[in-house]
């Protein structure tokens, strides 16, 4: 670094310290501004998932004030920490939509934490968007969600190994309602498509001794296993199966929990070769994509990958942005509305939140992972696939909002 | 459960035992020997995790020939590291809080947030990942239905050797000899002149030491991450508690006979329902006998 620029650094640097104190008078006589909520996990268990996510979407708002805001306004994120905690999330949700006013929420990781901020947006009829892949079986008119259904990620991933790599399924997950009602709809999904059930597992989050799990497996003698451990497990999971002399071309993994963060967490020679299911890669093909990886990394570091929840995190806030626009309203129930009618391309491909459960339409994919941790991908839907949140394996509801809401299957 | 099964069952519950007893040796140290319990014990054990990724990445760098041995250069490192951290604890928080159980818990627990949010701040929230050395990567072939793999053999023997290494320590040495006499009986200690301030930072080093260790040969089996050393806490109070509060023997013995019972119930249940069985059973048997299997007979417990 040259000295002019240090000294440059150092008094950008003393300005921004500055700043704070006077930036909301002087933003207030020249431009509007308005708030929205950045509600994620900074601290414990889940902010390994959750910083990256809430980076990607802080990316999105200076994208978004760089052009000049969005409806004249200058987009101010309040940013708050859920703590890994689910009563904190409600309590934070709250204080955002009551306290600073906020025109909508991004945020949440876990479904326990969806689940405790659902009943204070429908309360104050705010927005959240919801930027993770999950387990369906929720209807709610303040809710977006972006993440997959099981229809776009867990039921193709099932179909493509019964066609590609055998019959015979061993299920492990993590021991809580995502993996549940995951294998519950993969049990469903065999019985229908001709699929046999060698096993099935849960362990304890947080669990590390998976060696007794491997020898259950291979007495079971599966032709795959289909994963949705969640979390550290991972890790100890991973390593033991390689440690056991198990390879991807004996037993290959198909997880629906690990992407690009994870596997370089895991150490990507350990999941070489194995398999996992979303709608977005770091390696997606498409100039947008491209643009938005250069963007990430330049932002936070070249060593940095980006994954699908981080992408469907930055996608959310522009999603918002435009229904803003279409709206010419940053009121919640309009921007919901006009949510609808956007079609918009993001680094995945085209995308569009269907009005009857306010889920995204998108592709679904299947990347196999590589020696350098990222994934290079052996099957996509071709087309993006309308959302389904409520399985037909498992449920007799649906959720169409044109029609009221949730109701019985016709 | 055919014979192969069988064995690699009971080679199973070793080297989880083996695991545990790694875990627990630092623990039943600090918290058998000085009373003291330390909460911050798992976060020790991820700094050593992390000497072992940071000795990992250096080699890597400056001598990629060698990486495959950095991880056998990393273990004595990772004891210095988290030896230190340990000195650095006992001299600004521990040395004030003797005989207070419950604040050093306070404090050490404060400790291990402060830690945690150390660790996020240095190596980033996301895991880091130690890469096995090639040498230990794949799996002994002793039958076409058996295979041992090389890494849980070598945690066996280096938890063996580890186990070694403090006997020798505590009951062969001069310091081992002063640590004992101060843990029985701390005033006669000092009347005979066992400089007993020294001696309790000494013991306290050496249990975050063995901590290290423990985290950086874990870092070859888990994840290592700010947050790791949550995972491990629990187990380890479990084995000393069961083992018997005031004796080193008392922890290898509980690592082996849990380590044993959880592979068991594990495959004839669940994962899930293998824990519930092990914390029912040790529940059962704190109440028959409360002091665990070796009972200490000191005093200064009391």
């Amino acid at each position: 670094m040259k000295r002019r620029d240090f000294m440059k650094g150092a008094l950008m640097g003393a300005a921004g310290a500055v700043l704070p104190l006077v930036g909301g008078v002087a933003a207030a006589s020249k431009t509007r501004s308005i708030r929205v909520g950045v509600l994620h996990s900074l601290t414990g268990t889940m902010a390994i998932s959750e910083i990256p996510v809430k980076n990607a979407e802080l990316m999105a708002i200076e994208e978004l004030n760089a052009k000049g805001g969005v409806l004249g306004h200058h987009i101010e994120p309040v940013v708050v920490d859920g703590e890994s905690n689910w009563p904190i999330f409600a309590e934070k949700a709250r204080q955002l939509i009551a306290g600073d006013h906020v025109a909508t929420i991004f945020g949440c990781w876990t479904s326990a934490s969806r689940k405790a901020v659902k009943p204070v947006v429908e309360q104050y009829d705010n927005l959240l968007w919801y930027p993770v892949q999950y387990e369906g079986n929720e209807c709610s008119k303040n809710i977006i969600y972006s993440g997959a259904c099981p229809n776009q990620q867990i039921e193709p991933a099932v179909t493509w190994l019964l066609k590609n790599k055998g019959k015979r399924f061993f299920l492990l997950g993590s021991d809580y309602v995502f993996p549940r009602t995951a294998n519950a709809i993969i049990k469903g999904q065999l019985h229908a498509e001709g699929g046999t059930l060698a096993g099935v597992e849960y362990v304890p989050l947080g669990h590390m001794e998976f060696e007794t799990v491997i020898n259950r497996m291979r007495e079971a003698r599966p032709d795959v296993v289909f994963s949705t451990l969640n979390g550290d497990s991972n890790v100890a999971f991973y390593k033991q199966f390689a440690a056991a002399g198990l390879t991807p071309a004996k037993l290959p993994i198909m997880a629906v929990s690990i992407a690009e963060v994870e596997v370089q967490g895991i150490g990507p020679s350990y999941c070489e070769g194995h398999y996992a299911a979303w709608n977005y890669f770091e390696t997606t093909k498409g100039h947008l994509n491209e643009a938005f990886v250069a963007t990430y990394k330049k932002r936070f570091g070249h060593t940095q990958v980006v994954d699908d929840p981080i992408e469907h995190g930055y996608v959310n806030v522009h999603l918002w942005a435009k229904a803003v626009e279409r709206a010419r309203s940053f009121h919640p129930m309009a921007v919901r509305k006009a949510a609808f009618s956007i079609r918009m391309d993001a680094p995945q491909g085209e995308v569009q939140i269907s009005s009857e459960n306010q889920n995204m339409s998108q592709v679904a994919r299947i990347g196999e992972i590589q020696a350098n941790g990222m994934f290079k991908e052996v099957w996509n839907s071709g087309k993006s696939l309308a959302p389904k949140p409520y399985s037909r394996y498992i449920s007799n509801f649906v959720c169409d909002w044109n029609k009221g809401g949730l109701l019985k299957r016709a | 459960m055919d014979g192969a099964i069988f064995v690699s069952q009971l080679f199973n519950g070793l080297s989880s035992a083996s695991i545990l007893l790694l875990m627990a040796l630092g623990l039943a140290i600090i918290f058998g020997l000085m009373g003291v319990i330390n909460m911050a014990h798992g976060e020790i054990m991820t700094a050593g995790a992390y000497t072992a990724y940071i000795v990992e990445g250096a080699v890597t760098h400056w001598a990629p020939a060698l990486s495959t041995y950095a991880f056998l250069a990393a273990l004595p490192l990772s004891f210095l590291v988290a030896a230190v951290l340990g000195l650095i604890v006992e001299l600004t928080v521990i040395r004030h809080l003797y005989g207070r159980p419950l604040e050093t818990l306070l404090a050490t627990w404060g400790v291990s947030l402060i830690m945690q949010q150390g660790f996020r701040s240095i190596f980033g929230s996301n895991n880091v990942s130690v890469t096995t050395p090639t040498w230990l990567r794949s799996a002994w072939h002793v039958t076409t239905n058996l295979d041992l793999p090389y890494v849980r053999i070598f945690i066996l023997v280096f938890a063996a050797v580890v186990v070694g290494g403090v006997f020798a320590y505590l009951y062969r040495t001069r310091s081992g000899l002063e640590i004992r006499a101060v843990m029985q009986n701390r005033d006669m200690a000092a009347c005979l002149g066992v400089a007993t301030r020294k001696i309790d930072a000494l013991t306290f080093a050496l249990g975050c030491g063995l901590a290290g260790l423990a985290g950086c040969a874990l870092a070859l089996i888990g994840p290592i991450g700010p947050t790791t050393g949550q995972a491990y806490i629990v187990d380890s109070f479990m084995v000393v508690v069961t083992g018997g509060v005031g004796k080193v023997i008392g922890a290898v013995v509980g690592a082996f006979a849990i380590g044993e019972l959880q592979s068991t119930f594990e495959f004839f249940t669940s994962a899930t329902a293998g824990k519930v069985l092990i914390f029912v059973l040790i529940i059962i048997f704190l109440n028959i006998r409360p002091a665990g299997i070796f009972p200490s007979r000191s005093r200064s417990l009391d």
